[in-house]
């Protein structure tokens, strides 16, 4: 078995970072990528975006560079998705019941979006936006004129919203909340947001849901709770994810959202003991962060998975050097979540975990125009959010610091 | 030398890479982003990570 790769299931951005994590701390063995999408890693942000408005954009103009420490040793196994972990063997098994042997394992295995909460019938029409696949089907029905559905208001709905309308489209949100954006930034900057998009032409049917859908082969109209009908050639889905765990389930992991994991990635199983040769990384993972307090979360911000992936990395390679991996575990892991988003000419920049806040302060700026928001959990900054006034938003990341002598 | 490119049609001015290599990359006073155009080998492991952070991945190195 000394032979078996380092097996990272996921060929996500998550995944290469943790591989070129492990390089880095040393680790010059065999390196087996298993992943479900046909692509090798890419980057997701554009696909609400840019790959979404420009025709022809596809996997090149968002697939991540191969650095050259990858370039010898790695296997690519994908369009693959794993189906069961035998963890006392060490053995992913994969749809197709190939056995892929490993010496630690990298479970990096993302999300998927929830699916549409009413029955679709069958009927065509109806988008969610997580892979490049799911957005280049998306784009070619975001045609100039066509009535657009959102389902949800978070950071996905929304921009798919701007996408949209600057596509030409005529685009409705339907949305639970109050305000788009209300759980991550509150409704203070969620109001702006809703005001922003409602200059472009979006219309709102805010505490709405989806009652029914109407059509013969493709939805034509749907019908909210409310009891408004909406004409509608696009329904797009964008009320949040689920974690992709259901190949663990049998395997002894804590999988009851995402993979349970401590500071040092490493996976802890139901009887709470940490598994020194399995990992998670990126959307997946579940884990404490000392910056905020000691409550695990799977946390969905883009820069979450680089910094699991390149500490897995470390910890991965001190593993199969047959070093004590304890101090490096013990050592903390809090890294600072950062996220942006692009609607029209707004661009937001927030650090740390806005929606942990419980008051939230206007500190610099204007709402209609540029602005910083400060979000305070008690009498703790727990987040920061600005549209526009960057420099002043990036001199936040300093004030974010471990409560006491934890590390 | 490392040769960096930053893709200003693809740049928004984020300023992520400026946290990770204040040495080679800075936001002006019009928070716009300015960046030296060489650094040394050393730097390498500081420039990778603000390529990795690049929420648009406009950053592009090159080894010479």
């Amino acid at each position: 078995m000394t032979d078996a790769p380092l097996l990272i299931v996921g060929a996500s951005m998550a995944g290469l970072r943790t591989a070129e994590g492990a390089r880095r701390a040393g680790y010059d063995g065999p390196i087996e990528f298993l992943g479900a999408e046909a692509h090798a890693p890419y980057n997701r942000p554009p696909l609400s975006k840019e790959l979404l408005q420009t025709e022809g954009h596809g996997h090149d103009e968002v697939a991540f560079p191969i650095r050259s420490a990858l370039e010898q040793g790695v296997t690519w196994t994908l369009g693959r998705a794993a189906a069961s972990l035998d963890a006392e063997r060490r053995v992913v098994v994969d749809e197709a019941g190939v056995e892929h042997p490993y010496s630690s394992l990298v479970i990096a295995t993302g999300l998927r979006p929830k699916p549409l909460p009413i029955p679709s019938h069958g009927l065509g029409g109806i988008h969610v936006l997580r892979t490049l696949d799911d957005a280049v089907g998306l784009r070619s029905a975001l045609r100039p004129g066509a009535n657009v559905v959102i389902l949800g208001s978070g950071f996905v709905g929304c921009e798919i919203a701007a996408t949209a309308a600057k596509n030409g489209c005529s685009v409705s949100i339907v949305t639970q909340s109050a305000v788009p954006l209300d759980r991550a930034l509150g409704p203070e900057l969620g109001g702006e947001v809703r005001r922003r998009h409602e200059a472009h032409g979006v219309r709102f049917f805010t505490r709405d849901g989806l009652f029914g859908l109407v059509g013969e082969t493709a939805v034509e109209r749907v019908i909210l709770t409310s009891g408004v009908m909406l004409e509608c050639d696009v329904l797009v889905v964008a009320i949040g994810s689920d974690p992709n765990t259901e190949w663990l389930q049998g395997s002894g992991l804590d999988v009851s959202d995402g993979v349970l994991v401590d500071a040092g990635l490493r996976a802890i199983g139901v009887d709470g003991v940490v598994r020194p040769d399995v990992f998670a990384v990126g959307d997946v993972a579940r884990y404490p962060n000392p910056l905020f307090d000691d409550v695990p979360r799977r946390v969905e911000h883009w820069n979450l998975p680089t910094e699991t992936g390149k500490r897995a990395g470390q910890l991965i390679a001190a593993h199969l050097r047959g070093d004590d991996c304890e101090p490096l575990a013990a050592a903390g892991f809090a890294p600072l979540p950062s996220f942006w988003s692009d609607q029209y000419d707004m661009h937001l920049l927030a650090f740390g975990m806005t929606y942990l806040a419980d008051r939230r302060e206007l500190v610099a700026g204007s709402l209609d125009d540029e602005c910083v928001v400060e979000y305070f959990r008690g009498e703790t900054l727990v987040g920061v959010c600005g549209i526009g006034m960057r420099s002043l938003v990036q001199s936040y990341r300093s004030r974010f610091s471990m409560p006491s002598a934890t590390v | 030398m490392i040769k960096i490119d930053v893709d200003m049609n693809k740049c928004q001015h984020y300023g992520q890479c400026v946290f990770e290599a204040p040495e080679v990359f800075q936001l002006n006073a019009d928070d716009k982003l300015e960046y030296k155009a060489e650094a040394p080998d050393e730097m390498l492991a500081d420039l990778e990570a603000a390529a990795d952070v690049c929420p648009m991945q406009a950053i592009m190195l090159t080894r010479e």
